[in-house]
């Protein structure tokens, strides 16, 4: 029997949350590593069982969690994020030289046919790579040593490697995204690296349309079309047909173009899903109403969806990893909120309820689907 | 036989729930200390001390004998106390954070 486990990682530790192909009764596991920040979580798509976590905390450092049962159990693997050779400078807030210092690990992605291969995103920003379960992690230098790297400036949040996507045709290819700096893309799986960011425009910087100097919040992909990218920029909504090698902005009717999550339908390629916040200061959803926004068209014409959602005093945020989709029929669709709720639609997006109200401020949110 | 109080977030790492009891062979100072925590428990590399530069971390603390030890050089002899076992060595995070 088909069923979803949703892994959560939150301010304060992870929790899993599981239930059957209905997805109406949840069990809640948790919190897993109590007290300490959980940035991300993610199963292998080639061993469900072996799940990732990045476990991090101020006092403490970096912590790198693996499982082998799903999640029941843990042990923690290698910490060592090294930056290959001398690590250099990149631009701090003032524009003044700032060494790349490691702080921690945005995001994991496991490898799609091993489950020992995983790509860690950090900050600052740089993206190492595990073949060993985790027992080492090496630097992919080629991205900061990309002719850019010392004009790269760190977003309010950190300069952080948030989005790490795997082309599912063609194992060379590889799309990461930076706060501050910008979307990359390398066809030599990780040797050499071109930012991807024409079309962007963002008027804060500088030179709106620079090379590199954009504050992604988030790209999507679906895996039929790995060619055809989603992104939610600081401000703009966009879409490339091009693998990235230009964008255009297809926010069209939605109330404010602000916002953190993207995503895509699993099963309707052109279906993507928003979380539009307020503004850059003010990061929380327009009038107190959370809402879900849905294009069935690729962009520029959206839907609001509101079905179960509050629709009064509302004020979380939805930050950049906490929204997945299952690949159930219908598609499921989840999202978590720094206010400690994990909200999901079993039928796209139509209707929405909590599956839990109070956990720790969410970071992020993975969907397994489990046969 | 020396003893080492570590913070509750390591404890719950390392899955003890009361001090720790070490034997440190040699001068017993936070080097030696931290250096035998970490080989007992290797998930504690780079929780205490940073793993390249080897300095504590910028929260954490070393107190012992009602004593902030946390700015002695890392190879100074830790309190007569500490060496005998009488007295715990206390790694404390920083209360920070508001």
């Amino acid at each position: 029997m088909s069923g979803v486990r949703v892994l959560v990682g939150t301010r304060k530790g992870a929790f899993i949350l599981t239930s059957d192909g209905k997805r109406q009764k949840w069990d809640v596991s948790g919190p897993h590593f109590a007290g300490w920040e959980v940035y991300h979580m993610k199963g292998s798509p080639a061993d469900p069982a072996r799940l990732y976590a990045s476990q991090t905390s101020g006092w403490f450092g970096q912590l790198i969690q693996r499982s082998s049962d799903g999640g029941k159990t843990w042990e923690p693997v290698d910490n060592k994020f090294v930056y290959d050779g001398v690590p250099g400078t990149h631009q701090w807030y003032d524009g003044t030289p700032h060494p790349w210092e490691f702080k921690r690990v945005w995001h994991l992605e496991p490898a799609l046919h091993d489950p020992d291969t995983v790509y860690a995103g950090a900050e600052d920003a740089a993206l190492f790579r595990t073949t060993d379960g985790g027992k080492s992690w090496q630097e992919l230098s080629g991205l900061r040593g990309h002719g850019s790297g010392p004009h790269w400036q760190p977003g309010a949040g950190g300069m952080c490697l948030h989005t790490i996507i795997l082309d599912p045709r063609n194992p060379e290819r590889i799309y990461i995204a930076i706060s501050a700096a910008g979307a990359f893309r390398t066809d030599d799986g990780g040797k050499s690296w071109q930012p991807i960011n024409k079309g962007l425009y963002s008027k804060y910087i500088p030179n709106p349309t620079a090379e590199v100097g954009h504050c992604v919040h988030h790209i999507a992909m679906h895996s039929s079309r790995p060619g055809v990218l989603f992104m939610q920029k600081h401000w703009d909504v966009m879409r490339s047909d091009n693998a990235g090698e230009s964008w255009e902005k297809i926010s069209g009717n939605l109330p404010t173009d602000f916002g953190f999550v993207i995503d895509v339908h699993a099963h309707e390629p052109e279906t993507i899903y928003v979380v539009p916040i307020k503004s850059d200061s003010e990061h929380f959803p327009m009038d107190g109403k959370l809402r879900v926004y849905r294009s069935r068209k690729g962009g520029n014409e959206w839907e609001e969806l509101a079905k179960g959602l509050p629709e009064r005093d509302c004020y979380v945020n939805v930050l950049r990893d906490a929204m997945a989709v299952d690949t159930l029929d219908k598609c499921g669709v989840y999202f978590g909120t720094t206010g400690g709720q994990v909200y999901a639609s079993a039928d796209a997006g139509d209707s929405w309820a909590p599956i839990v109200r109070d956990l720790p401020g969410v970071l992020s949110v993975e969907v397994q689907t489990l046969s | 036989m020396i003893r080492v109080v570590l913070p509750a977030h390591l404890r719950g790492l390392v899955k003890v729930h009361d001090e720790i009891e070490l034997e440190i062979q040699g001068p017993v100072t936070q080097r030696s200390v931290v250096d035998a925590l970490e080989a007992r428990y290797p998930m504690l590399c780079g929780t205490i001390r940073d793993h390249l530069t080897q300095q504590r971390r910028p929260f954490l603390r070393f107190f012992a004998c009602e004593e902030d030890l946390s700015h002695e050089l890392l190879d100074a002899p830790l309190p007569e106390a500490v060496a005998s076992g009488e007295e715990p060595l206390l790694i404390i995070g920083a209360i920070a954070g508001g």
